[in-house]
């Protein structure tokens, strides 16, 4: 295995989807998509729920069989050697399915096991994994007594027992607390640094934003757009705007910014002024100017720029609730 | 082939640590045959060693098809079954090594029932090799008919209610307390495609008894063909609900 994955390495691309359909009766939950995921990046599949990833996630995990199109994981098709891309991927499904009836270092030596792994050496990778995940004192806690949190890190674990070059990842941090989603995104990174090639799904477009080299927005089964986080921010076009916050406001000072050239138009937010102008040198002279003859002071001054979610609502036309209603919750 | 058993061997243990004592398991795998076993010594003490070779057979049935329940339908329900899908294991694997869990616990089930029997009614054992050899193929036969019915359905309650479909009739048609030749010859070719009939019938030779359907060794082979067939379409299920 380890011949033909440097074998393999010497090229680019470790994942390639052609033309991938599939349908459920009528249905057509992917209408053709195409990327390819380059060797060591996080690649992202963002899109609202019923977009597609989690059926692609199962065609390229060998789960599900695609209606049509092709799929090349280190260069072997998913349908012809099945088996053999199994043994080239770890698998992080969207709910964390482990066996609750095992405890975490039976689940991981369980898993490592059935990837053919001596039981010698799973029980040491087993115990290497546990430190890793700061899971060491859970060792011998039955899988169904963990937190949400730790269920999650056990079942990335688990999923890189056999030290696989290509991790798929399935929603990772849906339905865990603030500081469990932090701490899984920081296993991810730390993934990444060693080398992994992760394809990673997700519906938060600030999960996206953190940890994706590359974003392919899907929606309905078809994927819009692919390109860096900071490209697709780049290809919106937004009003240039500035946001500044004033030390103390007096009755005048909304009166006095309605008559500020330089800007087109503002609003209030929160507790800063938000300015859409056009010249940005034009405008930070006229409202210094201001400010001072008001006898104020500015606190801060920011340029607004847009970010992934300007970006997601503008190509795709959806707003952000519905990445939020349709998951029932969002961050 | 060495990695499709040994796989096979470490998903049997895995279902055997994480589900002999789930509570269907205990009641339909364990408690009902020995309910069944209590309730007719004490309505005949003195029948009864006629009725053990077809009660033995009996909780082989219960005890592999109520683990089958579990380990298939229980883990597909919480999503463990695909999980293992994940792993470089082909279907038949998978259900290869469900059904030796399955057939594993059988034995253990009969063979516990078998020494409390013993002592408890001494009577004599003519053929040992075959009774063992019965014991375990029905237990892999049996096993293989729970896995049937188990990637059948998606609750638990569903795959014992789905069973019972198969496991009561087999009760009264297989010859445990009336003998297949005394059936009504309508019924009788419903008994001969019940696997519990060959079953019973080579476990009572092994007791001494004179075969009623075949040579026991023809029944073995019977029981095996049912393993294949039950086996075969499991997979085949399988496959097409996980697709």
């Amino acid at each position: 295995m380890i011949g033909e994955i440097k074998r393999f390495l010497s090229g680019d691309d470790v994942v390639t989807i052609k033309e991938l359909r599939k349908s459920y009766n009528t249905f057509p939950a992917l209408d053709g998509i195409s990327f390819s995921i380059r060797k060591g990046e996080v690649f992202g599949l963002l899109g609202p729920n019923g977009a597609g990833k989690t059926t692609t996630i199962k065609i390229l995990s060998g789960l599900s069989r695609p209606s049509s199109g092709s799929v090349q994981i280190m260069g072997a098709d998913i349908v012809r050697d099945a088996l053999k891309v199994k043994r080239f991927i770890g698998v992080v499904p969207e709910t964390s399915n482990l066996y609750p009836e095992l405890s975490c270092i039976d689940n991981l030596v369980f898993a490592g096991r059935l990837y053919g792994i001596g039981t010698k050496k799973v029980k040491a990778r087993a115990d290497e994994l546990l430190h890793l995940f700061g899971l060491e004192e859970k060792r011998d806690v039955l899988f169904g007594r963990l937190s949400s949190g730790m269920k999650r890190r056990l079942t990335v674990a688990s999923s890189i027992i056999h030290d696989p070059p290509v991790l798929f990842l399935d929603e990772p941090t849906t339905g865990l607390d603030v500081m469990s989603a932090r701490a899984l995104r920081e296993i991810i990174q730390s993934l990444k640094n060693r080398g992994i090639t992760i394809l990673l799904t997700t519906h938060y477009i600030e999960e996206a934003d953190r940890l994706c080299d590359r974003i392919a927005i899907i929606v309905k089964g078809k994927i819009i757009t692919i390109d860096t986080p900071e490209a697709l921010k780049k290809s919106v076009s937004t009003e240039k705007a500035v946001d500044v916050k004033i030390s103390q406001e007096s009755p005048f000072t909304e009166e006095g910014f309605s008559k500020i050239t330089a800007a087109v138009r503002y609003e209030k937010k929160e507790d800063m002024f938000r300015f859409f102008i056009n010249d940005l040198n034009a405008f930070l002279s006229e409202i210094s100017a201001f400010i001072k003859k008001q006898g104020l002071s500015i606190e801060a001054v920011r340029t607004v720029t847009p970010s992934l979610e300007d970006a997601f609502v503008q190509i795709t036309g959806m707003g952000r609730e519905i990445m939020i209603q349709e998951k029932g919750g969002g961050k | 082939m060495k990695d499709a058993l040994r796989s096979v061997f470490f998903i049997a243990l895995k279902d055997m640590k994480a589900y002999y004592f789930k509570p269907p398991n205990i009641s339909w795998g364990i408690l009902f045959p020995l309910v069944f076993i209590l309730s007719f010594y004490l309505r005949s003490p003195v029948d009864f060693a006629h009725l053990i070779p077809g009660l033995l057979s009996l909780s082989l049935l219960f005890s592999t098809t109520s683990m089958e329940a579990i380990v298939i339908t229980f883990e597909r329900m919480t999503g463990a079954l695909e999980r293992l899908m994940l792993y470089p294991v082909s279907v038949t694997t998978i259900v290869v090594g469900k059904i030796s869990g399955g057939a594993c616990f059988g034995i253990t089930v009969t063979i516990v029932f078998f020494l409390g029997l013993i002592i408890l009614f001494p009577f004599h054992l003519e053929n040992p090799l075959l009774f063992l050899a019965t014991v375990v193929i029905s237990s892999f036969t049996f096993s293989s008919l729970g896995a049937f019915v188990s990637v059948s359905v998606k609750q638990v309650f569903e795959a014992q209610t789905l069973a019972n479909l198969f496991r009561f009739p087999m009760i009264f048609l297989s010859g445990v307390f009336i003998p297949v030749h005394s059936l009504p010859s309508m019924i009788k070719p419903i008994a001969y495609l019940m696997p519990l009939t060959y079953s019973i019938d080579s476990i009572k030779v092994s007791f001494g008894y004179q075969p009623q359907i075949m040579h026991p060794l023809l029944s073995l082979l019977v029981l095996t063909v049912f393993a294949f067939v039950f086996l075969e379409l499991s997979v085949k299920i399988l496959k097409g609900r996980m697709s």
